[in-house]
C-alpha cells in the first residue's frame, strides 16, 4: 500500500472498490453468481456428497492396513486392502535388490533427495555445486553397486524400484545437459554443416517416441559395438534416455540462447573475445540461468519418462509394481498397488512442478519457459 | 588475389576447416558403426535388407481396419499397424480436444467448485506417468468390468463389458455408398457458395454471409444421395448371448483402455493450453469490441477467438503429435499399433534394424506432414496480422 500511496500521480493512488467481505459474499460470488453457476454448484456438490464419503470409506476408514491376506479377501473389494502395500512395499520400492542390503539404495536415494533439497535455493548455486553433485552421484553408485569399502557387490541387473528410477533420471538429465548445450550451439551456428547435423539429430529424436529409442537401445546398440565388447542393459538404457533427453535439452538451451539480447554477443566481440570465449564467458552463463526453471521441468519429464523402461524389462518403480502384482495371491489388489505407486510419482512430480513455478517467479518474467515449437 | 580455400588466417577459411573436420568425424563414426554392425550381423547370422517385407509374417492381428491373417506379408502387417496407430490417434485427438477445452474453460469458470474440480483433474493427470494410467485403465477394462455374458447397457444396444464396447452400426447398403459419394460434391458446392457470398460482400459491402445455407448444402448432398439410394436404415444390433455380446461394432478392451488413457492424459495438457490462450487475449480487446458495437457473439467470433487461436494452435499441434507418439505405449497393453507389431516382428525374425527404420520413418513422416500443415497455418495467421 505504501508504494502506491507514495506515487505522485493521484489517479494511481485510488484503491479498487473493496470486494464485499465475509464468507457469505464469497459464496454468492463464487458459487451462486448466476443461474447456470448455481446449477453447476448443486450438480457438482451433489456428486461430491455422494462420492466423497464412499471414497473416504473405501480408502481409509474401511480399509485393511495390515498385511493380512484373509482380512483383505473378506473385504470383497468393498474397501481398500493396503495390506498389499504393507506386504509388498519393499519389493515395489527396491525391486529385486537383495533384501538384506536394501538399506543401501535407501540411503543412496535419501542422499540424492537431500542434495536436491540443498541445491534447490538459488543461494546455493555456486561453483562448488557441480563437483558436489559429482560426489553425490559417485556415492550413489558406490552404495548401490558395492564391491568396495566392505559392501558386497550387487549386479546392476538386480537394481530396481525407486532407486533405479532416481538413477536413470539423474544420469539422463545430468549427462544430457552438456550434450544439449553442444547441440543447441550447433543449431545456432553460422556453419551450415554444424547447423544441419545438430538440427537433423534434434528433429529426428524429437519426432519419434521414447519407446523406439529404448528399442534401439536394446536391439541396435549391441550391434553397433565392436565384437567382444558388451554394454550391460542398464548402461544401454541410461545411454538411450540420455541421448533422447539431449534433443529436448537442446531446445531448452536454444530457448535461453534466443532470449538473450544480441547486443551481448556483439559487446563480447567488440571486446575482442573469440567466438568460443564469448560463448563460454558471456552467452552461456546468462542463457543457462534463464532456463533453469525449464531444466527442472526436464527433470520432471525425465522422471516420468523413465517409467517406460518397464517395457524393455527393467524393474523401475513401475516395473517393480508389476513384479509385485505377479504374485497370484495378491494380484487382485492391483488398484491399491497402482494408487500407491501413482501417489509416489504424484508427490515427486507435484513437488518438482511447484518448485519450478516458484523458481520462475523468483527469477523474473524473462526466465519464462520458451514455447515448444510445433514440429 | 583470391584467399585460399582452407586457411586458419581468414574467417571463411576457418569455417570451412571446422566443417570439414566435423564432416570427417561424423563420416568416420558412421563408417566405424557400420563396420561393427556388418560384422555383428554376419556373426549372428541375421539376414539384412527389406526383403522380409514380402514374406508371410505368421502371426495374427486381432483388430483393426485392415483385416490380417497369419499368411499375409510383413508389409501388410505394418500397414495394419499404421492403420491402428492412426485410428487410435485420430479418435484420441478429437476426444482429447473436446475434453481438454471443457476442462480448460472450467478452470476459468466463475464457479469455484467447477474451478477446483478442473484444477484437480489437470494436476492429477499431468503428474502421474502415462504408462501407469494406461496399465490402470487396462486392468479396469479387463478385471473390473462385468463378464461379457452380463454386460452393462450404457444405452439401448450399447454394451460395455470385459469383451469391450459394442454398439450398433448401419448395415452397408447402396444408399450409404451414394451418400458417401455425395460428400465431396456437397463440400465443393458449399465452398463455392460461401466464396461467392464473401466476394460479393467484399465488393459491394452488403448481402448475407450465407454461412448457414452453405453448411446446409454440405449436409443436403449426402442426404439426397442417401434418399436416392433407397434410404436404407437397417441397423446391425449387438445381441447379448449366453457367453458374450455378438454383432454390431466391437471395440476391444485394449483399444478402449489406450483411447481413454491417451485422451484423459492429453486433455490435461490441452486444458492448460486453452486456459493460457484465453488468458493471453487482453481484456481491453473485449471492451474495444463492445465499444465498436459488436454483439458478444460477434466479439467472440471476430475478435477473441482469432487471437486466442493464434496462441493456442501451435502448442496444440505439438500435443497432437505427443498423443500420436504416446500411442506407441500400446505395446505395454497389447494393442496392435505400429510399434507393437514391429516389436513382434523383431522377436520373430531378428531384423531389428529394418523394423526400427520402418517405425521411425512412419513417425517422422507424420511429423513432417504436421510441420508442413503448421507452416501453412502460421503463414495464414501471419497474413491476418500484417
Amino acid at each position: 500500500m505504501e508504494a502506491i500511496a507514495a506515487r505522485p500521480d493521484p489517479a494511481a493512488a485510488r484503491e479498487p472498490p473493496p470486494a464485499a467481505p465475509g464468507p457469505a459474499a464469497w459464496v454468492r460470488r463464487n458459487l451462486f453468481s448466476s443461474v447456470p453457476s448455481a446449477l453447476a454448484t448443486l450438480l457438482v456438490g451433489a456428486a461430491l456428497v455422494r462420492v466423497l464419503p464412499a471414497a473416504v470409506r473405501w480408502l481409509f476408514t474401511g480399509a485393511v492396513w495390515a498385511p493380512d491376506y484373509e482380512a483383505c479377501r473378506r473385504l470383497e473389494y468393498h474397501a481398500a486392502c493396503w495390506g498389499f502395500v504393507a506386504e509388498k512395499h519393499r519389493l515395489v520400492l527396491f525391486g529385486r535388490y537383495p533384501f538384506a542390503e536394501q538399506w543401501r539404495p535407501l540411503v543412496a536415494t535419501l542422499l540424492v533427495v537431500a542434495a536436491l533439497a540443498a541445491s534447490a535455493h538459488p543461494r546455493s548455486w555456486r561453483r562448488w555445486l557441480a563437483p558436489a553433485w559429482a560426489v553425490v552421484l559417485a556415492a550413489f553408485f558406490l552404495l548401490v553397486r558395492g564391491g568396495a569399502l566392505g559392501l558386497t557387490y550387487v549386479d546392476p541387473g538386480l537394481w530396481g524400484g525407486l532407486p533405479l528410477t532416481v538413477l536413470l533420471t539423474l544420469v539422463g538429465v545430468s549427462a544430457s545437459i552438456p550434450i544439449g548445450i553442444v547441440l543447441a550451439l550447433g543449431r545456432r551456428s553460422r556453419l551450415p554443416v554444424a547447423r544441419g547435423a545438430a538440427s537433423l539429430y534434434i528433429e529426428m529424436v524429437r519426432g519419434v517416441p521414447l519407446i523406439t529409442v529404448l528399442f534401439v537401445a536394446s536391439f541396435v546398440f549391441p550391434l553397433l559395438l565392436p565384437q567382444g565388447l558388451r554394454l550391460d542393459p542398464l548402461a544401454r538404457i541410461a545411454l538411450a534416455i540420455t541421448l533422447f533427453q539431449a534433443a529436448y535439452m537442446a531446445e531448452v538451451v536454444r530457448g535461453g540462447l534466443q532470449a538473450l539480447p544480441k547486443g551481448q554477443l556483439e559487446a563480447a566481440a567488440s571486446l575482442g573475445l573469440s567466438w568460443w570465449q564469448a560463448q563460454r564467458r558471456v552467452v552461456l552463463p546468462q542463457a543457462l540461468v534463464l532456463v533453469i526453471p525449464s531444466f527442472v521441468n526436464s527433470l520432471l519429464s525425465t522422471f516420468m519418462d523413465t517409467s517406460l523402461v518397464t517395457v524393455v524389462s527393467m524393474y523401475d518403480l513401475t516395473g517393480a509394481l508389476r513384479l509385485a502384482l505377479g504374485d497370484p495371491q495378491w494380484r487382485n489388489f492391483f488398484i491399491e498397488g497402482y494408487l500407491f505407486v501413482g501417489a509416489v510419482y504424484f508427490a515427486c512430480c507435484l513437488a518438482m512442478s511447484r518448485y519450478s513455478h516458484w523458481l520462475e517467479k523468483r527469477l523474473g518474467r524473462w526466465a519464462r519457459r520458451p514455447e515448444a515449437s510445433a514440429a | 588475389m583470391k584467399a585460399p580455400l582452407l586457411s586458419w588466417s581468414t574467417r571463411s577459411g576457418r569455417a570451412r576447416l571446422y566443417q570439414a573436420a566435423l564432416l570427417a568425424a561424423i563420416a568416420l563414426a558412421a563408417a566405424l558403426l557400420w563396420r561393427n554392425t556388418r560384422q555383428n550381423l554376419t556373426a549372428r547370422q541375421i539376414r539384412t535388407g527389406f526383403g522380409f517385407l514380402g514374406q508371410p509374417a505368421g502371426f495374427d492381428i486381432g483388430e483393426g481396419l485392415v483385416r490380417y491373417g497369419p499368411t499375409d506379408t510383413y508389409l501388410l502387417a505394418f500397414a495394419a499397424g499404421i492403420a491402428n496407430t492412426l485410428r487410435v490417434a485420430v479418435a484420441g485427438i478429437v476426444l482429447a480436444t473436446v475434453l481438454g477445452t471443457l476442462v480448460g474453460l472450467g478452470r476459468l469458470s466463475r464457479n469455484a467448485l467447477v474451478r477446483w474440480l478442473c484444477t484437480g483433474y489437470v494436476e492429477l493427470l499431468r503428474n502421474v506417468p502415462l504408462i501407469i494410467q494406461l496399465f490402470a485403465w487396462y486392468l479396469v477394462a479387463t478385471e473390473i468390468l462385468p463378464e461379457a455374458s452380463s454386460p452393462i447397457a450404457l444405452a439401448p444396444h450399447v454394451y460395455l463389458s470385459k469383451g469391450g464396447l459394442q454398439f450398433p452400426h448401419p448395415v452397408w447398403a447402396r444408399g450409404w455408398a451414394w451418400a458417401l459419394a455425395a460428400v465431396p460434391p456437397g463440400l465443393a458446392a458449399a465452398w463455392v457458395l460461401a466464396r461467392w457470398a464473401r466476394a460479393r460482400r467484399e465488393r459491394t459491402g452488403r448481402g448475407p454471409r450465407l454461412a448457414w445455407p452453405a453448411a446446409l448444402l454440405a449436409v443436403a448432398f449426402p442426404v439426397a444421395g442417401w434418399l436416392a439410394g433407397g434410404a436404407p436404415h437397417a441397423l446391425e444390433l449387438p445381441e447379448v448371448t449366453r457367453f458374450n455380446v455378438s454383432g454390431g461394432v466391437s471395440l476391444t478392451p485394449e483399444f478402449l483402455a489406450l483411447l481413454v488413457g491417451l485422451c484423459t492424459f492429453t486433455a490435461a495438457f490441452i486444458a492448460e493450453i486453452v486456459r493460457s490462450g484465453v488468458l493471453a487475449v487482453p481484456h481491453g480487446q473485449t471492451e474495444a469490441a463492445a465499444a465498436l458495437g459488436l454483439t458478444p457473439r460477434q466479439a467472440t467470433r471476430l475478435v477473441l477467438l482469432p487471437q486466442a487461436l493464434r496462441v493456442i494452435v501451435p502448442p496444440l499441434t505439438s500435443q497432437f503429435l505427443n498423443l500420436t507418439k504416446n500411442s506407441s505405449l500400446a505395446v505395454a497393453i497389447g494393442y496392435p499399433d505400429l510399434v507393437s507389431i514391429a516389436n513382434t516382428a523383431i522377436n520373430q525374425n531378428g531384423q531389428a534394424l529394418e523394423c526400427i527404420v520402418v517405425i521411425m520413418s512412419v513417425y517422422l513422416a507424420i511429423n513432417l506432414v504436421t510441420a508442413l500443415g503448421m507452416g501453412w497455418y502460421n503463414r495464414r495467421v501471419a497474413l491476418v496480422e500484417g
